[in-house]
């Protein structure tokens, strides 16, 4: 279904082997995950639990849901008043910053068949920005590659939500902190997106309209008006942007 | 709110939820020739998003009271210059939380 690695082909190799390869590489990348999945997702489990539900909703919600900010703001939803519509529209306003990561994988997942459709439906914050920036080792194959980062980073968040849905309150924490893994991780992966770019117009953009936004509207309020003034002003950049070119941007 | 309605609710959140994940794809579906402005923002966009994302994930942290968000600004610290002297994603993410847990058990 996907295109197998021209080295792999050369190789003669079969798709097993491929395959086997491309989790061997995909598996590195997901240990931070790994860290501040089980860890969050084992923090909402219990929030869960102590609200008074059974370990099946946040089984279910990381299952189906599997967005981590989201999937708090629904424990409130849940046990506040039925309001569908209010819960439509604030699921769309927290999750909107996905349509970003649409916009940047419209090229990365071209051509992956069935695997496509995971992709997508699994691209959480961390599963994009994986892989996005990750390099790809020539014998393993990209769409294998990015479906087990992203499997693994559901199966992280699906164990810790679960046990924590399931032992809830009888976990005691000595692991205060860890979840700046989560702000490490990202830090690094823009890092790495800086060093590859030749502009740093864009990322200094994104940090900076960010922090404005943030201080303006408050950490509840600040994405939209984030994310609308990134586009506004990469649209007002795009000829001195564009004019950068030569592989600028990955 | 009854089992029915919590049950609506969720499967609102997981609409709206892959809303916002297939909506690209499917208004720039892969046969298509994309839109130059769309294929565009997919190359400026990633730089600027990592920097949101840093952002989003310190959105909690209030420099006016507590610790002001010092072991925040150390940790980070040591983030950036783990990963300008190894480069090492692994050791650069571990590094900056251990110092980070110390710094909020121990220190603050």
């Amino acid at each position: 279904m996907s295109k197998l690695s021209e080295t792999a082909r050369a190789s003669g190799e079969n798709k097993k082997g491929i395959i086997k390869r491309s989790f061997k590489a995909a598996f590195p990348n997901t240990i931070p995950i790994f860290a501040g999945f089980c860890f969050l997702g084992l923090t909402y489990g219990i929030y869960m639990n102590v609200s008074g539900f059974s370990f099946i909703y946040p089984m279910i919600m990381s299952l189906t849901v599997f967005a981590g900010s989201m999937e708090f703001v629904a424990v409130g939803m849940l046990l506040g008043t039925f309001n569908p519509f209010q819960a439509f529209i604030m699921t769309l306003m927290i999750n909107a910053r996905h349509l970003f990561y649409g916009i940047s994988m419209l090229d990365k997942y071209k051509g992956l068949g069935l695997k496509k459709i995971y992709l997508i439906f699994g691209m959480c914050d961390e599963s994009f920005s994986i892989n996005y920036t990750a390099d790809i080792p020539d014998d393993a194959d990209k769409g294998w590659f990015m479906f087990f980062v992203t499997a693994l980073n559901q199966f992280y968040w699906f164990l810790g939500s679960t046990l924590g849905g399931i032992f809830g309150s009888l976990i005691k924490f000595s692991t205060e902190g860890l979840d700046f893994v989560m702000t490490a991780m990202f830090i690094v992966i823009f890092m790495e997106q800086w060093m590859k770019d030749k502009q740093h117009i864009s990322a200094i953009l994104g940090l900076g309209v960010s922090l404005v936004c943030l201080i303006i509207f408050g950490a509840d309020n600040f994405i939209i008006p984030a994310m609308l003034a990134i586009v506004l002003l990469l649209s007002v950049l795009k000829k001195p942007l564009e004019k950068t070119k030569g592989g600028e941007t990955a | 709110m009854t089992i029915n309605q919590r049950i609506i609710t969720i499967a609102i959140i997981v609409f709206a939820t892959m809303l916002t994940r297939f909506l690209p794809f499917l208004i720039f579906p892969a046969g298509k020739e994309t839109p130059r402005f769309v294929k565009y923002l997919g190359k400026v966009l990633p730089a600027a998003v990592f920097g949101l994302l840093v952002i989003y994930s310190l959105k909690g942290v209030n420099v006016l009271e507590g610790s002001h968000g010092v072991p925040e600004m150390i940790a980070i610290a040591v983030v950036i210059g783990l990963h300008l002297w190894k480069r090492q994603m692994l050791i650069s993410i571990a590094g900056g939380t251990v110092v980070y847990m110390l710094l909020v058990q121990l220190v603050f």
